[in-house]
């Protein structure tokens, strides 16, 4: 395929994608908005002052950025696993497999897919927030950053759940269990700072940290970790993760008998 | 004379120790409309998920146009369109959708993508159905709406796996028509079908894979000159308890209005009727007993199934 046949299978993809979660914005873009705006209610107004400052901020202005973040974080992973695992099940993954598309380009697609999807609900999900909290951004470019590193990297984990998955139970078992817990403990409510030292020292072993934290520095200026060590974490993760979900396609594994 | 598929030694053993192919080798010439025939789990549709790159080889060459998969499978791909067996688009899609999407696959830009969408699904009849969920449509307008799909990117080489299954007869026939006008404009067709009539009134050549090995492999007409008899089935007009003395005619009689007779293909039909006209009985209409490539197919993997069995 030429380059300019590919940038057509990509954006058949990418479109596709789009199509699919907008077409269904009452399951993908409405629920998390939902919640995200009860957890502005309930531990922003309702507990938040009770609680007072973290780091020298309104409990409410603290919290904000990271369940902006945890909102891209589900939906960009939740958007790949569950359109690559219907495809599959639908065998309409298929009418990827017997075309020319690279196998480069058919992850890219899914991914950018899953990135607009978490992007998409953490815009939403910002300007709600702007309801309750008197929100200012620091830093535009380290914010914008980090919000498209994080989504790319949770879009390709969804990925790695969708090839894996053999049933609808599949799709959600990590979602529950692993990231969810993860993005609890990451520091979206709580400085690490209050922690005790052994558990602060394990809290460094949850990447989802690293990103809460850059993303915290781009609206109040302000993170537990350093900027540099977060962008290098996400990064390693992002390429990791892309590798093996390369092999994978090209293995075939889960698609191909 | 270009080869539109070359398969050499092709094996495939799955992961649960079942071989489905033993090696085959089959080619099938530009232009050609080739029935590949075989009872279930004969290996068909493992070959066809070979070549479309659905099921991954154990050992074996395939060339598309000359293009070996192997070394350039986006290049082999781009040559072929495949409507498989079984429903595999999104059900929640419309037509439109997933006929423009694979268009999209295949680097077609979407004005182009459009056109050509307009131009299948009108041939195919589902233009009018265009903007509805695919889920809504008949299983005929579906397996169509597949071949719509396949066709977008013009491919050189079609492959159709059992693409009438579950179609009543007219559209069946409408398909067939629309099948061969495709093929006298230039593209290689290769047919799996249960419908035998179908493969003989479609196809040039022919390949019969049983247990994973190719049983046949010649022209339509070659194969059926290797009939040696048929037999004919006569609806008679006056019940019979039993039938005559029929000196050296192989008659039986099926009930009491109904004859059948084998006929040695060079002796012809009318020693029948002078015989059955001779005792009185007289005939209202006549068929063949089964299609000729049935009884051909079945003698090819009963015969098949003994050289395995021993």
């Amino acid at each position: 395929m030429k380059a300019s046949q590919i940038l057509v299978a990509l954006s058949t993809i990418v479109i596709k994608e789009i199509t699919r979660y907008t077409r269904i914005w009452q399951q993908t873009i409405l629920p998390p908005v939902i919640t995200t705006s009860l957890y502005f209610v309930i531990f922003g107004n309702l507990i938040g002052p009770r609680i007072g400052d973290m780091e020298g901020f309104r409990y409410m202005d603290f919290i904000v950025p990271g369940l902006i973040l945890m909102a891209v974080i589900t939906n960009s992973y939740a958007n790949t696993v569950s359109s690559f695992f219907s495809a599959k099940f639908q065998h309409s993954i298929e009418e990827l497999l017997v075309s020319p598309t690279p196998n480069y380009i058919i992850l890219i697609g899914y991914v950018v897919g899953g990135m607009s999807r978490g992007i998409a609900v953490g815009i939403v999900v910002t300007i709600v927030s702007l309801i309750f909290s008197d929100l200012r951004i620091h830093n535009i470019w380290i914010l914008s950053s980090t919000v498209i590193l994080t989504s790319i990297l949770f879009a390709l984990g969804g990925f790695i759940n969708g090839v894996f998955a053999k049933s609808f139970d599949d799709v959600s078992i990590i979602p529950t269990f692993v990231l969810t817990p993860l993005t609890y403990l990451g520091g979206i409510f709580y400085s690490i700072n209050l922690l005790p030292q052994l558990w602060q020292n394990l809290s460094l072993a949850n990447p989802i940290l690293y990103m809460i934290n850059a993303f915290r520095f781009g609206f109040l200026g302000i993170s537990d970790i350093n900027l540099w060590v977060s962008y290098s974490i996400v990064c390693l993760f992002i390429v990791a993760l892309f590798s093996f979900n390369l092999h994978l396609l090209n293995r075939g594994y889960g698609i191909r008998s | 004379m270009t080869t539109a598929l070359s398969i050499k030694g092709l094996k495939k053993i799955y992961a649960n120790g079942l071989t489905a192919l033993h090696g085959i080798d089959l080619e099938v010439a530009q232009g050609d409309f080739f029935a590949l025939l075989g009872p279930n789990g004969a290996g068909k549709s493992t070959a066809i998920g070979i070549i479309c790159s659905l099921v991954n080889k154990s050992a074996g060459a395939v060339k598309i146009f000359e293009i070996d998969i192997d070394l350039d499978f986006p290049t082999a791909k781009s040559f072929l369109g495949v409507v498989p067996q079984e429903f595999n688009f999104n059900m929640f899609e419309t037509p439109l959708q997933i006929v423009v999407n694979q268009a999209g696959y295949y680097g077609i830009e979407r004005r182009l993508a459009h056109e050509r969408a307009q131009q299948y699904l009108n041939q195919l009849g589902l233009w009018d159905k265009r903007n509805g969920q695919a889920r809504m449509l008949s299983g005929g307008m579906k397996r169509r709406l597949m071949i719509a799909r396949a066709l977008i990117h013009r491919p050189k080489l079609l492959i159709l796996d059992e693409p009438t299954a579950g179609v009543d007869i007219e559209i069946r026939r409408s398909m067939w028509e629309f099948l061969k006008k495709i093929n006298a404009e230039g593209t290689t067709i290769i047919l799996t079908t249960h419908y035998l009539e179908e493969a003989e009134n479609l196809c040039r050549n022919i390949a019969i894979i049983d247990h994973g090995h190719l049983v046949e492999n010649t022209s339509m007409k070659a194969l059926l000159k290797q009939l040696n008899v048929e037999t004919f089935v006569l609806d008679i007009k006056k019940p019979l308890d039993q039938l005559p003395d029929h000196n050296s005619l192989c008659m039986r009689l099926v009930d009491d209005s109904t004859i059948e007779v084998d006929v040695a293909k060079d002796a012809g039909i009318n020693p029948v009727f002078a015989e059955l006209s001779r005792h009185g009985i007289e005939v209202s209409s006549m068929r063949n007993k089964a299609n000729r490539l049935e009884q051909l197919f079945m003698g090819l993997v009963d015969s098949n199934r003994s050289q395995l069995n021993q």
